[in-house]
């Protein structure tokens, strides 16, 4: 198959966002007539490559050549020109416009007396048949149409300019089981054609069934690039979530030394809590001192789980007790004041406040639990700072900065503070490494390892899995929006134990949704 | 609001880098083109009653109504919405207590209920506006749009279409007395302002305001009451208009329908923007909302004073306006300050060449 010149051919790509190197020295080839699917963790820099491709985000270093032929710089226009075309997610669709508008619109069909809509109801109509949607009136509006047929609707307009090549970002995050058959058969016809297909999904399953050649990115850098046929689940997800530095050895022997089995009444229990689309009915149990890991992909429910559990999100089934008590979990207010707290994985949208200075952003959560009217007195406040500086190694010179001048860690830092100042019985920690160096890593782990010391029931998620095993006395294991198994850590638990019981759950379809 | 000052050249400094400084720039400069036109304008003599008379003492007047209605504006600001419908609740509580008074005995007590009644009445308005926002969920401008539009409905309903007149000597007196020799509604205009400042900086609810309007979701994780907050927010909004209103109608005791408040919403609007507070929401400075209501006050008087031909006002007000903006916009202050260094730069570089 080698011997096919690539379509596309992008060689030492690298990309900076202010100062910050997201994609550092990547290569991709797409060839005509085959599926590769861009594989990697959230912030390994997919979107930034799909980014750079497409022309939306300026490459700094490398180059991109088309047919053989240098293309730069690439701009958006260029590159469709080149017949790179993108299939956007059915949420970027117009709902208020009609099928016809949504398909042509960019590349409307023009006549003597301006647009032609007649011709271009015709064409949207050749282009959808193409897609087994030959029943659908174009001059229906989109809003009336099901998730699944937006997703092709999305499709049919990239197909319009007949490109080479056609990227598809996560066309099936909102679609069902069957409705994940159909696209993956289209995109099946597609390659057929000769059209080069980029595929980029959280859903391994679906990876597997359609892909030829998988591209695997690591925070930024290349991992590297191989046949589906040669690649079996377990090595592609080992090398997603790739490993740790030695540092952070000592600390997982120190907590298997300490392992923890829980015992007595519950801190918090859960009974088939779920919410459609986003989680199937999972039970899970929290213990008093006991770190339990969620372990998963990307969009495997470990998130989810975590926003119900923390009442970011309301679940639409189930029930959740805390000391044995039913508590309805309304808001994340209503459950710090069960003493639930929830950092959740997007720091800067929905963790910290940017313009408010590190003290303001620590005291505001139990701010917010005592009420406006109740100020926390200097004394107090320079108390509580005083006790996060010592334990979490902060600079005494950045409480008074706004936290949007403080680095990644720093900011993981005050968030972890303002939870900790509520006195939690629950804390849940979702990607609390993330984006972080080294040092504030291991602050941020020893300081969890602590607490559970302390008696307080943690929840751990990374996707970084080393960090699960390390510091979990419990590993619920999720995968596709269900939870699949419970392992309790020790010294015959690693990495691998984990990886290979996700890639051996096979009875899950390929949204995940559970057969009947 | 406070500045960490440790001596006179650093509270100096301080101030300078506020963004109301241009407010005060301004306020001068004003001040100085009246005075060049009429050397005796800034003149305050002591009146017949032992009170203070003079053109500062007139502007002073002026501004109280627009004090109020900014503050309670920066407070609405502050949490990303904003308050179209001050203009009206001040019209309301005009006719309200015109209304009311024109019926009720000429006593102190009658005045105090008026005053009563107009709390009453412009908290139910504010209130509206809040469960608008905060519990159904409407655009603040669509919601408080709404209001504006009714509440001037409302007061025609409540005078029958007249524009009612009463007397009251208590309610007069806020108007038009005088206490140590300032106008009773100067006084009564900044402690309000001064309290609402205690109010918000003392307790938590500065940070409370500015948390939901800097980072809504962000602030609801860490558990902060939005609801309850933009509900108090709108109410506070609504109570300041309120006394406004009376300011407004208690000096000719007579309520204008049509006229009262109008288009004082942009005015308030205006001060707010001048005092530095953005309308993007976030971080807000009451002291720098009284700043811009003084500033319109002076620029209402100085048009008058100049004898700028009422058709030319709006425009001679918003030159003043875009200019103040501009002054105080971070992107053209850095363009000029790029200008100078590079005005700095070219000698050089042309000695180089040479």
């Amino acid at each position: 198959m080698n011997d096919i010149q690539p379509v596309v051919e992008m060689t030492g790509i690298t990309v900076e966002f202010s100062g910050v190197r997201v994609l550092d020295d990547v290569d991709l080839a797409l060839y005509p007539g085959e599926v590769h699917a861009l594989m990697g963790e959230n912030g390994a820099g997919k979107s930034t490559l799909i980014g750079a491709l497409t022309g939306t985000l300026p490459i700094l270093e490398g180059e991109v050549r088309i047919e053989g032929e240098e293309r730069m710089p690439i701009g958006v226009a260029r590159s469709r020109a080149e017949g790179i075309a993108t299939v956007f997610q059915e949420t970027h669709l117009s709902p208020h416009l009609t099928v016809a508008e949504n398909v042509m619109i960019g590349n409307e069909v023009r006549g003597a007396f301006g647009i032609d809509w007649k011709a271009n109801r015709a064409r949207a109509a050749e282009v959808l048949a193409l897609l087994g949607l030959n029943d659908l009136d174009p001059r229906m509006p989109l809003s009336a149409l099901t998730p699944a047929v937006k997703q092709l609707v999305a499709v049919a307009r990239a197909l319009v300019v007949e490109p080479r090549v056609l990227v598809l970002d996560e066309p099936t995050s909102s679609l069902d089981a069957s409705e994940v058959r159909t696209l993956l058969r289209v995109v099946r016809g597609l390659r057929d054609r000769g059209v080069a297909i980029l595929f980029v999904s959280h859903f391994i399953e679906q990876v597997f069934e359609v892909a030829d050649r998988m591209t695997v990115l690591r925070e930024g850098r290349l991992v590297g690039e191989y046949l589906a046929a040669e690649l079996d689940r377990s090595d592609l997800i080992s090398k997603m979530l790739g490993e740790d530095i030695e540092a952070l050895k000592a600390l997982r022997s120190e907590r298997l030394a300490h392992h923890y089995s829980a015992s007595g009444k519950p801190t918090l229990r859960a009974s088939a809590l779920g919410r459609r689309g986003t989680l199937d009915p999972t039970d899970i149990e929290l213990s008093r001192g006991e770190v339990v890991g969620f372990a998963g992909l990307h969009g495997s429910g470990r998130t989810e789980l975590a926003r119900l559990m923390g009442g970011a999100e309301r679940a639409d089934s189930g029930e959740i007790w805390v000391d044995g008590v039913r508590v309805q979990l309304r808001s994340p207010g209503a459950a710090l004041h069960q003493r639930i707290a929830l950092s959740t994985e997007d720091l800067r949208g929905e963790g910290i406040i940017a313009g408010l200075t590190a003290r303001e952003n620590i005291v505001l959560a139990l701010q917010a639990m005592r009420g406006w009217s109740r100020p926390l007195s200097r004394g107090e406040q320079g108390a509580l700072i005083e006790t996060y500086l010592e334990a979490l190694h902060l600079s005494p010179s950045d409480i008074d900065r706004p936290v949007e001048e403080l680095s990644g860690g720093t900011q993981q830092k005050i968030l972890l503070a303002r939870l900790l100042a509520t006195r939690p019985h629950v804390l849940i920690l979702d990607e609390p490494t993330r984006g972080v160096d080294i040092g504030a890593k291991l602050d941020i782990q020893r300081r969890v390892a602590q607490l559970a010391g302390e008696g307080v029931a943690v929840v751990f998620i990374s996707s970084q899995l080393e960090e699960v095993v390390r510091l979990s006395d419990r590993i619920v294991v999720l995968k596709d929006r269900e939870k699949i198994g419970e392992l309790s850590n020790g010294p015959g638990v690693t990495v691998d134990t984990i990886v290979e019981m996700i890639a051996a759950d096979l009875d899950g379809d390929l949204d995940g949704e559970p057969e009947e | 609001m406070s500045a960490h000052a440790h001596g006179p050249a650093e509270a100096l400094k301080a101030l300078v880098r506020r963004q109301y400084f241009w407010g005060i720039v301004a306020i001068a400069l004003l001040l100085l083109v009246n005075l060049v036109k009429d050397p005796g304008y800034l003149a305050v003599s002591i009146g017949s009653s032992g009170n203070l008379v003079g053109n500062v003492i007139d502007i002073l007047r002026a501004a109280a109504p627009v004090i109020l209605i900014a503050v309670g504006m920066c407070l609405v600001v502050a949490t990303g919405g904003i308050d179209l419908s001050v203009g009206s609740v001040m019209v309301v509580a005009g006719a309200v207590s015109m209304e009311f008074l024109s019926g009720a005995p000429d006593t102190p007590g009658s005045g105090l209920a008026a005053l009563g009644l107009v709390v009453v009445v412009s908290a139910a308005l504010g209130a509206v506006n809040g469960v608008l926002v905060s519990v159904v969920g409407l655009q603040p401008f669509i919601s408080t749009l709404v209001i504006m539009l009714a509440g001037r409905g409302l007061a025609k309903v409540i005078t029958g279409g007249q524009n009612t007149a009463a007397t009251n000597e208590t309610f007069r007196w806020i108007a038009n007395g005088y206490v140590l020799g300032l106008p009773v509604v100067f006084l009564l205009a900044l402690l309000l302002a001064v309290a609402m400042g205690l109010l918000v900086r003392r307790s938590a609810l500065g940070l409370m305001l500015e948390a939901i309007g800097m980072d809504p979701k962000a602030a609801r994780l860490a558990g902060v009451n939005r609801r309850a907050l933009l509900f108090t927010v709108y109410i506070l909004g609504g109570v300041l208009a309120g006394f406004a209103g009376v300011f407004a109608t208690a000096s000719v005791m007579t309520v204008d329908v049509s006229r009262t408040g109008y288009q004082l919403e942009l005015d308030a609007i205006l001060a707010v923007v001048i005092g530095g507070t953005s309308l993007a929401g976030g971080k807000f400075n009451i002291t720098g909302a009284v700043v811009g209501a003084i500033l319109i006050a002076t620029l209402d008087k100085t048009v008058v004073f100049l004898g700028v031909s009422s058709s030319a006002t709006p425009a001679f007000k918003a030159v003043v306006i875009v200019v103040l903006c501009l002054l105080q916009s971070e992107r053209v202050r850095r363009a000029f300050r790029q200008r100078r260094a590079a005005a700095a730069r070219t000698p050089e570089r042309e000695a180089l060449a040479a």
